[in-house]
């Protein structure tokens, strides 16, 4: 496996570019919400501080209580290996309108970069990954439209897929091990649900 | 126990979710609550989803109320375990959240790997900060169920009915001894 050239943050925004009132944005705890937060902190992001196993529950109870929105959810590989059956759950449900990004850099990044179980077996002894492929994870328990990106050339289509193609799209995408600053939205969870509430329902 | 009773109170449940504009329902497979369940998957107005496991049920609420849209959580206490972390989002997004809980371990219980969580239940929930609402006799399940949606969606709390097993009887389950 050749290592990841991709970088998180300008990925993001690209992700995210011209993002409106239609796209609904859940990121999980750690990178993924300041990864977020950088391209432009708005309403409708829900930016976790906790909650790691969440984003993905998280992101099919919204998409079916919001059918004609978008919804995506951008999280990391530590926090989709903690709720891996959750992808089973998705896949029983079909949500044509969810899009689920992993950020793969195969480091617990928060703790200290540490091998999530998607590094390689042979890092050694005491910092030994499992190899695990997300995107097959996901396949198998049942959402078809499943993949890995890793190269530049294959960004357009897969920012295109994350924001149109019908779901439940599943990508994860291989990134590189980077030292970023902190860029941090609001950590008052009820602050953040209730303007996300605001902004899609009126008064909330 | 009489077996007219048992039907009705699930029958009544599925009243109270419909009263009170219930729009998705989580669970995994309960033999206590298998009546309401098949009622909620019958239903046009409810979306009902079998979860692997009961922490899911805290994500999938908060989502489904970022949305719009009340749910209620139907578990058994060998499950509440499974949902303790992540119940901390309902404090800190304070957003509401309904869980009825089919107790095991409770009252009668026959199988003793059921005792050390369906005895810890209340604690555990209370612990992290969930109201409770308790019931063992079907004529107050209607009453309680209602009173904890409002406390839940109105009050906007965290709120579990612990639907004992003296209420649901243990023969309710069919199972085996051995």
């Amino acid at each position: 496996m050749s290592t990841p050239t991709l970088q998180r943050r300008p990925l993001v925004k690209m992700i995210l570019a011209g993002a409106d009132d239609n796209l609904l944005v859940i990121a999980g705890l750690g990178s993924p919400n300041w990864d977020i937060t950088n391209a432009g902190d708005r309403p409708l992001n829900m930016p976790l501080w906790g909650g790691m196993g969440a984003p993905v529950p998280m992101g099919l109870g919204l998409a079916i209580a919001q059918p004609t929105k978008r919804v995506l959810v951008i999280t990391g590989d530590g926090d989709m290996l903690m709720s891996l059956s959750s992808l089973a759950t998705v896949a029983a449900q079909q949500p044509d309108n969810l899009a689920i990004c992993v950020l793969d850099n195969e480091k617990f990044g928060e703790t200290g970069n540490q091998a999530t179980a998607t590094s390689p077996r042979n890092n050694g002894p005491t910092d030994s990954g499992a190899g695990t492929d997300l995107s097959v994870v996901a396949r198998g328990c049942g959402i078809a439209d499943s993949a890995l990106v890793r190269a530049e050339s294959e960004v357009a289509q897969l920012v295109s897929d994350l924001r149109k193609k019908k779901g439940p799209v599943f990508r994860v995408v291989k990134v590189m091990v980077e030292k970023l600053d902190f860029i941090m939205p609001p950590q008052d969870g009820a602050l953040l649900k209730d303007r996300f509430r605001a902004a899609l329902l009126g008064s909330a | 126990m009489n077996v007219a009773t048992t039907v009705d109170w699930r029958d009544q449940i599925f009243e109270v979710f419909q009263d009170h504009d219930i729009k998705q329902v989580y669970h995994v497979p309960d033999a206590g609550h298998s009546r309401l369940i098949e009622a909620c998957q019958k239903s046009n107005s409810i979306r009902t989803l079998a979860l692997t496991t009961e922490e899911e049920a805290l994500g999938l609420a908060a989502g489904a109320w970022l949305g719009g849209q009340r749910s209620a959580t139907l578990m058994q206490s060998s499950g509440v375990g499974n949902t303790i972390n992540l119940m901390g989002l309902t404090k800190t997004l304070r957003f509401p959240f309904l869980a009825l809980i089919t107790m095991r371990g409770d009252y009668g219980e026959f199988n003793s790997w059921q005792y050390p969580m369906g005895q810890r239940t209340p604690k555990v929930l209370e612990a992290m900060g969930v109201q409770l609402y308790s019931v063992d006799e079907a004529r107050e399940v209607k009453a309680t169920v209602d009173a904890a949606t409002r406390a839940a969606f109105n009050g906007g709390q965290a709120v579990a009915v612990l639907l004992r097993q003296k209420l649901i009887g243990i023969k309710d389950f069919g199972k085996k001894t051995a």
